[in-house]
């Protein structure tokens, strides 16, 4: 008697269940679809979403903390010291720049969107941006070059580098001749030399944050 | 057909022209269904399926045949080339054999026979011919099971539609199609499944007995095309893709059009059965040879959905349920309503 129940039980149950599913789909036909049409439809990315670094040269100081804090190593910053005679302008927060940056390189392809080299960026000229379409058919077009400086510029930031060091050394080294000289000459006569000229710092240490 | 052979007046041209015309009807239709299918298992799945060849889509079907067309028709080093050539071909011919008398008009019929619904009976089991050999042939374990479950399936299946085809030969007196489909004639009321055009006493009697014979025709009819929730030959989870496998480019295409060939002959057997075929459902409103095809052809297509929706929501079943689901459900039933039919129409 039981087996004849549940072969009835059975046939109704199944017949239940599959009107049950059948309801549900085509539910489904009528609700709207989920998909976005993306190339001609983009959905809105957050608005801290960390995507392609970019990189406000002009702001730069190149302090290099944002290569520092890199942990695969994708940023290379390449600085070259400026003459006290060269005035580089100041930054966005009023920060005396005081280094060329010949190279600032992103290697994007090795990038892992971290947000690492944003924080310690003391002008916040690092920022991560809202493109995440930046697919190449050449992996060598991944490494960004955010340095406006030619290829003169670099050379002639780099010859006024080495004259002025150069003229430096020339000095300090007339300055220790001088002070050698000086106590052979009169060596009872004043104990207290006055001390040397010291030339002035080539350059400032390049962290101002 | 009388204006067409006046017209060319050549026998041989005429039946050759008569009997390529649902081929052609075939590929436009597999062209439709395919776009169907995709475009409600994507809504259902709360997706959208096509959009970029051309509007919403609809070129894409034509894409993929074109690109079945151009692919390289690979066949394996140790299987048995002979056979694994040609079971392509005779799985569609199987199902092509079958589109000879469906009526798809009060006028057009390509084989009027008096045997109509016995022939496609027949016909539909010579596709399991075709998916027997591609599995034995391709020397493939997969395409092996698949094989075999196949023609477990097919043969268990034959049983209950045959018998559903018997309810309606015993209720109409005729084995042609074309009788059986002229027997519903004039409006909804006359068709099979709400009793026929008797007497409204007998009707009401044996409405209950149609109604399941046609819900079992129609279950029978979704494990006759191998489709979703009994889709064993290629169940893509279990066996890869069953017997067609090894199959690829042309060869696979055949398959692949004989699966929705198949598809609309099975409607169009429900169709014609219990659904009136060309009879139009309001009575002499919307009637006429043109119409029929176009009625004919929207009632099969509504079906054809109906599976799609069924395919689409309904996991595989077991092959043990399978089997019980065939013996022990829809035969016994089956006979129950030939019982009750029979006493009915008797007294």
């Amino acid at each position: 008697m039981s087996a004849i129940k549940t072969y009835f039980y059975n046939i109704y149950h199944s017949l239940l269940t599959v009107i049950v599913g059948m309801r549900i789909t085509i539910k489904h036909i009528f609700t709207r679809s989920a998909t976005i049409q993306y190339p001609t439809v983009k959905m809105k990315i957050p608005e801290r979403g960390r995507n392609r670094l970019f990189v406000n040269i002009d702001d730069c100081i190149g302090c290099d903390q944002c290569a520092i804090a890199c942990p695969v190593d994708c940023i290379t910053i390449e600085t070259i010291k400026s003459t006290p005679d060269m005035d580089l302008g100041i930054t966005s927060k009023k920060t005396k720049k005081r280094l060329y940056i010949p190279c600032f390189d992103i290697d994007i392809a090795k990038c892992c969107y971290c947000g690492l080299c944003v924080w310690p960026c003391p002008t916040e000229c690092i920022v991560m941006t809202d493109v995440y379409e930046f697919a190449e058919y050449d992996r060598q077009n991944l490494i960004y070059s955010f340095s406006n400086m030619t290829t003169e510029e670099i050379t002639a930031a780099q010859d006024r580098l080495e004259k002025y060091n150069e003229e430096q050394a020339a000095k300090k080294a007339a300055a220790t001749v001088a002070v050698k000289e000086s106590p052979a000459s009169s060596t009872s006569a004043s104990p207290v030399t006055p001390p040397p000229i010291k030339p002035a710092p080539p350059t400032v240490e390049p962290n101002q944050g | 057909m009388e204006f067409i052979q006046t017209l060319l007046a050549n026998q041989v041209l005429v039946s050759i022209l008569l009997s390529a015309l649902p081929l052609v009807f075939i590929v436009l239709m597999v062209l439709v269904v395919l776009y169907t299918e995709m475009k409600v298992a994507a809504h259902i799945q709360d997706r959208v399926a096509y959009m970029r060849t051309g509007w919403h889509g609809v070129l894409q079907p034509i894409a993929d045949m074109l690109k079945l067309l151009q692919k390289e028709d690979i066949i394996p080093t140790k299987s048995d080339k002979l056979l694994f050539r040609t079971a392509p071909f005779i799985a569609f011919t199987g199902t092509y054999v079958a589109y000879a008398v469906l009526p798809f008009s009060s006028i057009y019929i390509g084989s009027n026979i008096n045997l109509g619904a016995f022939f496609l009976v027949a016909a539909g089991s010579f596709v399991v011919i075709g998916i027997l050999m591609a599995g034995w042939a391709s020397n493939n374990k997969w395409s092996l099971i698949g094989g075999i479950r196949s023609a477990s399936q097919m043969i268990s299946y034959e049983i209950p539609t045959a018998l559903a085809v018997i309810i309606v030969v015993m209720i109409t007196g005729s084995l042609n199609l074309q009788d059986v489909t002229k027997f519903q004639d004039g409006g909804m009321g006359n068709w099979i499944v709400f009793g026929g055009p008797l007497p409204w006493m007998q009707k009401l009697m044996l409405m209950p007995f149609t109604l399941v014979t046609f819900f079992i025709l129609f279950v029978a009819s979704i494990a006759e095309v191998n489709r979703t929730p009994f889709d064993f030959p290629e169940a893509e989870s279990e066996l890869v893709q069953g017997f067609n496998t090894e199959y690829s480019g042309m060869r696979f295409a055949m398959f692949y059009l004989s699966e929705y060939a198949n598809l609309f002959t099975v409607s169009a057997v429900v169709v014609s059965l219990f659904l009136g075929g060309w009879s139009s459902p309001f009575g002499t409103f919307m009637s006429g040879p043109l119409w029929g095809i176009f009625w004919f052809v929207v009632k099969a297509y509504m079906f054809m959905l109906i599976q799609i929706w069924i395919r689409w929501t309904l996991p595989r079943l077991r092959v043990d349920q399978l089997m019980f689901v065939s013996w022990k459900v829809l035969t016994p039933w089956l006979f129950v309503c030939i019982l009750g039919v029979g006493l009915i129409l008797v007294l």
